[in-house]
């Protein structure tokens, strides 16, 4: 245990001052700012063309479209983040070399794999508390509205980014860098269409195009994840308009949680193994 | 024998590639041992099987005691790569840091163990600048420290003076001697012979993945180089010749053994004249290490 916390130290040590963490800090807090004017001049517009009580119902459901939609954005950037951050990790320090320092010490090849991983989900942890609290604080503040069962909406995001970071450090064990980035988009452009085929299909009552999905999201579960953050954190009312990011036109099951654990434990044991049998 | 490492026929393809064919050797704790051969020998892959970092194909070999991929044993030996690549965004000081906590060293010892070893590789000065900012021989100064950090019952070298100025090498040189005083098993790997013939108690010279030939510094010291430039020499000569050396081969029109024994020299002499043969030179030298490294690797070998 004590190798597996040296290295995620290294590892969160390594992100702060190769200044990446700073990097995304700025990006995120532009994007913040960004969201938080749009909210604010959109909530003046609308005090001031609809007053009567009976739009009341239709504010909280444009305020609720929009913190939904910087939930959205939030999810992207954690998606590029869990991606992009582990991918050189291991490929890079194999090719380098830097990797050998780290094995002949005395710790296990897996809390090197272990390490590093649970450096980077700290990492992300972090920054989704960051971004997604960051949204849902300013949507607090100008609209005084909150959406449902956020706990269980951010730790649905936070489970798809685990997912693709579990991907790319496993990839890294034994693939280039450019080809693991390759891999890790691959993946989750795969979950991302096969969702919207299932979506647009099932508006036409298509049951291959409804297949098409549920084998994508089997594949990789990283879209129904967020499909199923996004049901949890809209009213009943919004969830019925379809074709909107968060309103899927079929909810993915509760099982896809588990299923989605089960992914994320069958790759980082393939990724353990995978870097234990390797030469170096 | 309570050896640091024993090998017994360790095998290392790499699909058709064979990189090491047939390692079998022994290296004495306290020894410093010297591993010679040129290019592609199968020098690098054999240490990187010591440490576990490659998985033999077949053989066995036990480092300390302990079985090949041991991990507790991994806290009592020192590794310098060769192509060192380091964390370089840390300072010369949290890289000493970072691996002295890697071997589980308590706070109040790796404070005083990485002030020591700064002061030894004459890196104080530059103990807070990052690693990116060194120059090639401090990465190689800074590695050595990191390889001694744990006190370390043997350390693997590979090349450590490539990149070092005289000042360095002398740094590297000071610092096996030391190790040795203290009993410290070292496995030396360098292209520098005469840094070899300096610091080691025994070297093996390997080919093609096998150790070809094993001698102690000690009795390659003892041995004299004859060369003979004679009339007519023959298959037969060079065979009989065997009766008074070893390693006898002709070279450039010469005639060239190695005894143990510089009486043997007149010997040779006055059996060569009662053979009949016309004997134009007889020289005596001992042989330098590069020089033997030469004869058992063939001319075409290049110290790699």
């Amino acid at each position: 245990m004590r190798g597996i916390f040296t290295i995620s130290q290294l590892t969160i040590h390594e992100a702060l001052r190769k200044r990446v963490l700073l990097a995304a800090l700025l990006l995120g807090l532009a994007f913040l700012i960004l969201f938080a004017l749009g909210i604010y001049f959109m909530n003046r517009e609308l005090i001031e063309t609809s007053r009567g009580p009976e739009t009341q119902a239709q504010r909280a459901l444009v305020y609720i479209f929009l913190t939904m939609a910087g939930l959205y954005a939030v999810n992207f950037l954690m998606v590029m983040m869990a991606a992009l951050l582990p991918v050189d990790t291991l490929s890079g320090e194999i090719r380098s070399g830097a990797i050998q320092s780290l094995v002949t010490k005395p710790l296990r090849r897996a809390e090197i794999v272990l390490g590093k991983w649970l450096g980077f989900w700290v990492i992300l942890a972090g920054y989704l508390l960051l971004m997604g609290g960051g949204v849902l604080l300013i949507a607090r503040l100008v609209s005084n509205i909150t959406p449902p069962n956020i706990a269980v909406g951010l730790g649905l995001m936070l489970l798809e980014a685990t997912l693709l970071l579990t991907i790319s450090i496993a990839g890294g064990t034994r693939l280039s860098t450019l080809a693991n980035g390759v891999l890790v988009f691959g993946l989750f452009g795969l979950a991302f269409l096969g969702g919207w085929i299932e979506q647009i299909g099932s508006l036409f009552q298509n049951e291959t195009a409804h297949y098409i999905g549920i084998i994508a999201s089997l594949l990789v579960p990283s879209e129904s994840l967020w499909q199923l953050a996004a049901y949890n954190m809209q009213p009943s009312l919004m969830r019925d308009m379809t074709l909107t990011p968060f309103s899927p036109a079929s909810v993915p099951s509760n099982m896809m949680i588990v299923w989605a654990l089960g992914y994320i434990l069958i790759v980082l044991l393939i990724g353990l193994w995978s870097f234990r049998t390797r030469d170096l | 024998m309570n050896y640091a490492i024993e090998t017994f026929s360790l095998r290392k393809e790499f699909g058709a590639k064979v990189a090491v064919a047939d390692l079998t050797l022994n290296v004495q704790r306290g020894e410093v041992f010297g591993f010679l051969g040129p290019n592609g020998a199968g020098k690098t892959t054999s240490v990187k099987m010591l440490l576990g970092l490659v998985a033999p194909t077949s053989g066995d070999a036990r480092v300390l005691n302990a079985p090949l991929g041991n991990v507790p044993v991994r806290a009592k030996i020192g590794f310098l790569p060769e192509h060192f690549r380091f964390q370089d965004w840390l300072n010369g000081r949290e890289f000493l840091d970072l691996h002295a906590r890697l071997y589980g060293m308590s706070s109040a010892k790796r404070q005083t163990s990485i002030g020591a070893l700064l002061k030894r590789v004459d890196l104080q000065d530059a103990a807070n600048r990052k690693l990116k900012e060194y120059s090639k021989g401090m990465l190689q100064r800074i590695g050595l420290a990191a390889a001694l950090l744990n006190e370390p019952h043997l350390v693997f070298l590979d090349e450590p003076t490539s990149g070092l100025d005289p000042l360095g090498r002398l740094i590297v040189r000071d610092v096996i001697q030391e190790l040795r005083a203290q009993g410290t098993a070292v496995f030396l790997n360098s292209h520098l012979l005469s840094e070899v013939e300096i610091t080691c108690d025994r070297v093996a010279f390997v080919k093609n993945g096998r150790v070809v030939r094993e001698t102690s510094m000690r009795e390659t010291s003892n041995v004299t180089d004859v060369e003979l430039i004679v009339k007519n020499s023959t298959p037969r000569l060079l065979r009989e010749l065997e009766q008074f050396g070893k390693n006898v081969r002709q070279l450039n029109g010469s005639i060239h053994l190695e005894t143990e024994n510089e009486t043997h020299i007149p010997e040779i002499n006055r059996w060569l004249v009662a053979q009949g043969v016309d004997v134009y030179k007889i020289g005596a030298a001992k042989p330098s290490l590069e020089e033997m490294f030469l004869a058992v690797m063939g001319e075409d070998a290049r110290a790699g």
